[in-house]
């Protein structure tokens, strides 16, 4: 059938839009709106002595400035803890506006609305906030000293303890033939959408409602906090996510302060007020990700297989907990990988510091565990003089071993149970994809052209599509439209054009008679978000069940018309006919107005709709008990427990041994998320998430000083790579479907992020025989490691086959 | 992110230009490709821009014998796609193919970026290498100013109260002679963690009687660093190239930043000016033959 | 004679083609004085200090960023948009540039923001090359090199430049 669209490399239908020039953002909505802008901290820790406005009222142009002193009601309590945890026992969030002490560079102080931007900004320039400053605390090691601390009253800086473990761990490492430990850092990036936050409110004051357009991941719970924080009715807020310039995670925290402000603004002004985040405020007052120190123990026997493993870490969470300690619980639960670990324990400290706030940018917490655990891998194969791939290859789960269960508790609250899986096959095709076994011969003919080469491997299994749902509303127009809507939100993944596949695949309809709208509370009220490599799998899942639903309801009511029986239908391009049976068919348009007894006759569609339709049961209701007019359905997707997606990444580094220029020459991927909507959109993520993955590894940073002050706040010093600084990527692929959902689908959208900085730290070990335990790492910190006689040597030939 | 309140004015002749700048605060816009993002970030606020696009005759590369000599208003890519100014000093094109990424070069002004005086523009240490001057405008009349005299600091000339640069000349590069120039930066268009342009010079049987080098991103104002004592007299076939990097390395004193320590910039200014002697000294030898 | 300081003035620019008139106060960058004053929002803003490239547009033929010029600076010029890069069809369709074409067809894209500006100086880019010549990797890395993505990793925007090449070549044959 021409209309079975799933797992078609299907052209993107937002593209047209983007390409254009026509695809609407959040700032591109609203002309003429009043500007907010923002006093931010220049300070790290400090108490707010006195706010003097004064000399800013007097800038043309002014409209309105706000401090915490303007807030009231709800507005006037701290943020929500979005994710509460019984181990986060010191949750701490900041308030919409600093109220008495600023706990990190860029949080907020004053909002100052004009009617524009610049002249927003003029007048921040003129308000003069006089500040006390308190001591700093920057970087795990500084937090858990806890000399200082960051909230007074948290003086040891925990926020949370996370604690995990499968068995007796002490015991478990005694009985090991070997041990080794390890101490290992990761330092911090950031999503980084080149699309910053922005917010566009419209206060209606004819109904007393509210719109407002967010670049956000979660619109239906920004919708719900607005609500709640400005003490309006849910059915007076409309959200909606509008074309959304990458999100990456920093946009799945809700709700940002400019959320709640900005549309505080517009109803007390009663005009609109529209706020678009800059770089500078992007990078100073959003959200960072990764920085953890990690203390590995493990214990494995004479053959490299891992018979315990402790993990003693430590989370950089900022200066507050939003998003509660879902980075940390990710890092522990999905540490462990591909690998049948017996005896396994962990425990993270999440730590204050006073830096900007960190929730899960792609990965989420996953490539610092895929990071403890390969670099683990590693270093047992080096004990051993084993080679690498063989090492991980004795630790796989094996394919009969699914589902396996790793008695640990995920994210969502869920038991950590691998759906399905086929890890040796992932290890074999990227041994073969990479060339492993010809890694030595490879480094000899570099070497004769004076670099230094090296290969490095890493493998991981990602959590995907947690709950608790995702819904989906699907519906035949007359028009023979299909609307489609989901309430989750797009960031560029392409949802629109992966739910028509699965709505034309369903439904028999062609991909060009279906719109999808995503994020859009107008449309769907009940939402989760787009976080979790989620959207497909429960998104996916819930308009597949709501297009069959309304297949249902279609093939019913032909069957009637066309008297036959609901098993001798199908829908082809459209067409409900009798199977076999050319003529005797009718358009799934029709059956949309037969399936609405009010039928004016409007348009061509209900005219022709009255020639099926029969004189009726005198004896029954016109809409029967139980069914509802109009054809369309309303289905959600609730999943028992996550999907398990897996991979492995190897990457080839050439390192210039006068300069010391890392450069990363092949990068292969081998990945599995089941079966796949989309191959070209698919394709498309793993791209993208091996350049950030290169990026977190070799390239980008957060640089603060002992002061707190974030270095490199611009583009010119955080260094996001340019096509310049990207391997090529070459992919295979596994398909090992969920049993889990309808569609067999697992999560797609980070997978490609996890392993860079597990396998490309592994390749350059491998290339410069010195052992790389932070992360990221660049030139000069290469050069000083190789030239420090205290550098711990590595042993070689740990790679492919011996040289 | 938005410039603060500035006057502006875009006067179509030098003397306009000057009468203009000698108001407080007023400074000159030309490609505006450092100065904007100042603005934007607020980092600069001046009270009046007085953009110089519209002044005659700044525009042109004027070539002869002796040199190049480039216009104020002549942007990067101009310089960057003159076969002829490459002929006379080949530095001019090798080193502006360095400058940030296209949409950037073809706005900058190459005199621009000299005025700008930053230690990491590429600009800045080819001037000084070439042993180039500037051109400097006032009300008081017109003079030539050496490179030695212009740079004072980082970000900083010689130049003070209403001025306007309005050319730079870069001397020919000498007979028997060659150039090279290379950068390491952590991705290609940044500015260099360090820079090298160099030129070597031989004599008629064809040895070494100059080896001349100027870096970027080392040291706080362009510097013109004489290796020749360690490759003098030799063919450049025997040159020890290696050895003016080791001098070149106790010659300069690089500062550490988020990038690269002053130990590792030390270490690139080594390895570059091997590199790139090794490629003049071979062009300097073709040209000879 | 002496030229005045102005804090605002009215500008004509022909974008796309079409002369417009405003008046804006002199700081205004070019980028918000399209987004904002003309309303042409296809031309998106992701640094405001020329580094990501986002905002490139055409001025009088050639690639800049518009958020390093000012508005005032492109009185009396041309400047063209993501909006102006596909052709009328004379028939109230459009025909869409190579670039453009190219870019769907190799998946070029995900969020769209970073996509105008690449559009603009892969266009130009390939416009000032001999179109008749086959593209080499260093003419890819040339033209794409300069703007920064978030989402693709660049593999299908470099697939997308040699894509939009052949159709060029293509055309002129």
């Amino acid at each position: 059938m021409t209309t079975k669209l799933f797992g078609e490399p299907v052209r993107r239908r937002e593209d047209l839009r983007l390409i254009t020039g026509r695809g609407r953002y959040t700032d591109d909505i609203g002309h003429g709106a009043l500007a907010a802008a923002f006093v931010r901290s220049p300070y790290a820790h400090a108490r707010i002595l006195d706010i003097d406005v004064d000399a800013a009222l007097d800038v043309e142009g002014v409209v309105a400035v706000y401090t915490y002193e303007d807030l009231y009601g709800p507005m006037a309590e701290p943020l929500p803890v979005l994710i509460p945890h019984p181990q986060l026992t010191a949750p701490r969030t900041g308030y919409p506006l600093a109220r008495d002490v600023v706990q990190h560079v860029g949080e907020a102080v004053v909002m100052v609305v004009a009617t524009d931007r610049y002249v927003a900004e003029d007048v921040c320039d003129r308000i003069a906030v006089s500040y006390e400053e308190l001591p700093v605390v920057v970087g795990v090691d500084a937090a858990r000293e806890a000399v200082h601390s960051v909230h007074s009253d948290v003086p040891d800086n925990v926020a949370a303890r996370h604690h995990q473990e499968t068995g007796d761990v002490e015991a478990a490492l005694a009985a090991s033939a070997h041990t080794l430990s390890f101490t290992q850092y990761i330092e911090r990036s950031a999503c980084m959408p080149m699309e910053g936050k922005g917010v566009h409110a419209v206060w209606n004051h004819d109904d007393s409602s509210l719109r407002v357009h967010t670049s956000t991941q979660a619109s239906t719970s920004v919708r719900a906090a607005i609500a709640a924080k400005l003490q309006l009715s849910l059915e007076k807020v409309e959200v909606v996510a509008p074309d959304v310039g990458g999100g990456f995670g920093v946009k799945i925290v809700h709700p940002w302060p400019e959320e709640l402000l900005v549309p505080m603004a517009a109803m007390a002004l009663g005009q609109p007020v529209h706020w678009a985040e800059d770089r500078r405020e992007h990078f100073i007052s959003s959200a960072h990700e990764r920085e953890q120190r990690q203390e590995i123990t493990v214990g494995y026997d004479d053959e490299g297989r891992v018979t315990a493993l402790d993990v003693r870490g430590w989370h950089d969470n900022g200066a507050y907990t939003p998003y509660g300690i879902i980075v940390p619980i990710v890092t522990a639960t999905q540490l462990v990988g591909p690998y049948a670990i017996p005896v396994y324990r962990v425990r993270i400290d999440s730590v204050y510091t006073n830096t900007v706030i960190v929730t899960p940018y792609r990965g989420a917490g996953r490539p610092q565990g895929c990071y403890a655990m390969e670099r683990t891998m590693d270093r047992i194969a080096q004990d051993l003089g084993l080679d690498r791939a063989e090492v991980r290859r004795r630790n796989l789960i094996q394919p009969d071993q699914f589902p396996y269960d790793h008695h640990l508790t995920f994210q969502d609250g869920r038991p950590v149970i691998y759906d399905s899986g086929n890890y040796e096959g992932l290890l074999d095709k990227l041994v073969a994809l990479v060339g492993w076994d010809r890694a030595e011969e490879r480094r000899a003919e570099a070497a004769a052209r004076g670099k230094q080469l090296g290969i490095g491997m890493a493998m991981y299994v990602e959590g995907t599509g947690p709950g608790p749902y995702e819904g989906g509303h699907v519906q035949v127009l007359g028009s023979g439209k299909v609307l489609v809507s989901t309430g989750l939100t797009s960031q560029g993944q392409g949802h629109e054009t992966a739910f028509a596949q699965i709505v034309a695949s369903e439904l028999g309809v062609p991909i060009e008679d279906i719109e999808v709208v995503t994020g859009d509370t107008r449309r769907f009220g009940y939402a989760v978000g787009t976080f979790a490599s989620r959207a497909a799998v429960m998104s996916g899942n819930a308009i597949a069940l709501a297009a069959r639903g309304v297949r249902a309801k279609a093939l019913r009511i032909a069957a009637d018309v066309l008297e036959a029986d609901v098993d001798d239908l199908e829908i082809d391009e459209g067409v409900v006919q009798v199977k076999g049976t050319p003529g005797a068919s009718i358009p799934l348009r029709t059956v949309a107005v037969l399936s609405n007894p009010l039928r004016y006759a409007f348009d061509e569609a209900a005219r022709q709709a009255t020639q099926f339709a029969g004189p009726g049961d005198d004896s029954k209701p016109p809409v029967a008990v139980g069914d509802a007019p109009g054809l369309e359905h309303v289905d959600y997707y609730s999943p028992i427990r996550s999907t398990f997606a897996s991979g492995a990444h190897a990457a080839v580094v050439e390192i210039d041994p006068t300069t010391w220029e890392i450069d990363v020459v092949d990068y292969a991927v081998v990945h599995d998320c089941g079966n796949i909507v989309n191959p070209m959109i698919v394709e498309g993520q793993v791209h993208g998430g091996v350049a950030q993955g290169v990026g977190g590894a070799l390239y980008e940073r957060m640089a603060y000083d002992a002061d707190g002050q974030l270095q490199n706040a611009s583009f010119m010093d955080f260094l996001m790579p340019y096509a310049s600084e990207v391997p090529d990527v070459v992919i295979d692929h596994q398909e090992t479907p969920s049993p889990l959902n309808p569609l067999g689908l697992k999560g797609a959208g980070e997978a490609g992020v996890i392993p860079g900085t597990a396998c490309i730290a592994s390749a350059i070990e491998d290339a410069v025989g010195r052992r790389i335990a932070a992360m990221p790492i660049s030139p000069t910190e290469l050069y000083d490691l190789v030239r420090n006689p205290d550098a711990e040597r590595v042993p070689a030939a740990t790679t492919g086959v011996p040289a | 992110m938005k410039p603060a309140p500035f006057g502006y004015a875009d006067p179509t002749s030098l003397d306009e230009a000057l009468t203009l700048l000698t108001e407080d605060g007023a400074k000159v816009l030309a490609g505006g490709q450092s100065l904007l993002p100042l603005l934007s970030m607020r980092l600069a606020s001046p009270a009046t821009l007085v953009d110089i696009n519209k002044v005659p005759g700044l525009d042109t590369v004027a070539v002869s014998g002796d040199g190049v000599r480039v216009g104020a208003l002549v942007r990067h890519a101009q310089l960057l796609h003159h076969p002829e100014a490459a002929r006379v000093q080949p530095l001019l094109a090798r080193a502006t193919a360095n400058v940030a990424h296209p949409a950037i070069r073809n706005r900058g002004t190459t005199v621009g970026s000299i005025a700008h005086a930053d230690p990491s523009g590429e600009m800045t240490s080819v001037l000084a290498l070439t042993g180039g001057s500037v051109t400097v405008a006032t009300p008081e009349g017109s003079s030539a100013v050496d490179w030695a005299d212009f740079f004072v600091g980082p970000l900083e000339t010689s130049v003070h109260g209403p001025a306007v640069v309005t050319d730079a000349f870069f001397p020919a590069l000498p007979p028997r002679s060659g150039t090279a120039f290379e950068e390491v930066s952590r991705r290609k268009g940044d500015y260099a963690v360090c820079g090298a342009g160099v030129t070597v010079t031989l004599d008629d049987d064809s040895r070494v009687v100059s080896a001349r080098a100027a870096y970027i991103s080392v040291g706080l104002v362009p510097e013109v660093h004489d290796l020749t004592e360690a490759v003098h007299g030799r063919t450049v076939d025997q040159a020890d190239w290696a050895a003016a990097g080791d001098l070149a390395r106790t010659l300069v004193d690089p500062d550490g930043d988020l990038h690269a320590s002053a130990d590792y910039r030390r270490l690139l200014v080594g390895v570059l000016t091997e590199r790139t002697l090794a490629r003049a000294g071979a062009e300097a030898a073709g040209r000879t033959a | 004679m002496s030229t005045p300081v102005q804090t605002e003035r009215a500008i004509t620019v022909t974008v796309n083609g079409v002369p417009r008139e405003t008046t804006v106060p002199v700081r205004r960058l070019l980028s918000d004085a399209l987004r904002h004053d003309l309303q042409l929002t296809g031309t998106h803003v992701g640094c405001e200090h020329g580094v990501c490239g986002a905002c490139t547009v055409l001025v009088d033929g050639t690639p800049v960023r518009s958020c390093l010029v000012l508005a005032v600076q492109v009185d009396g010029k041309e400047v063209t948009t993501v909006e102006g890069l596909a052709r009328d069809d004379g028939r109230g369709g459009e025909i869409l540039h190579p670039v453009q074409e190219a870019f769907r067809e190799c998946h070029a894209l995900q969020c769209g923001f970073c996509t105008p500006g690449f559009l603009m100086t892969m266009a130009a880019g390939l416009e000032a090359r001999d179109t008749s010549a086959d593209i080499t990797e260093e003419e890819v890395d040339e033209i794409v090199g300069g703007n920064l993505c978030r989402c693709t990793g660049y593999a299908n925007i470099k697939k997308a430049c040699r894509h939009a090449a052949g159709l060029m070549k293509e055309a002129g044959q």
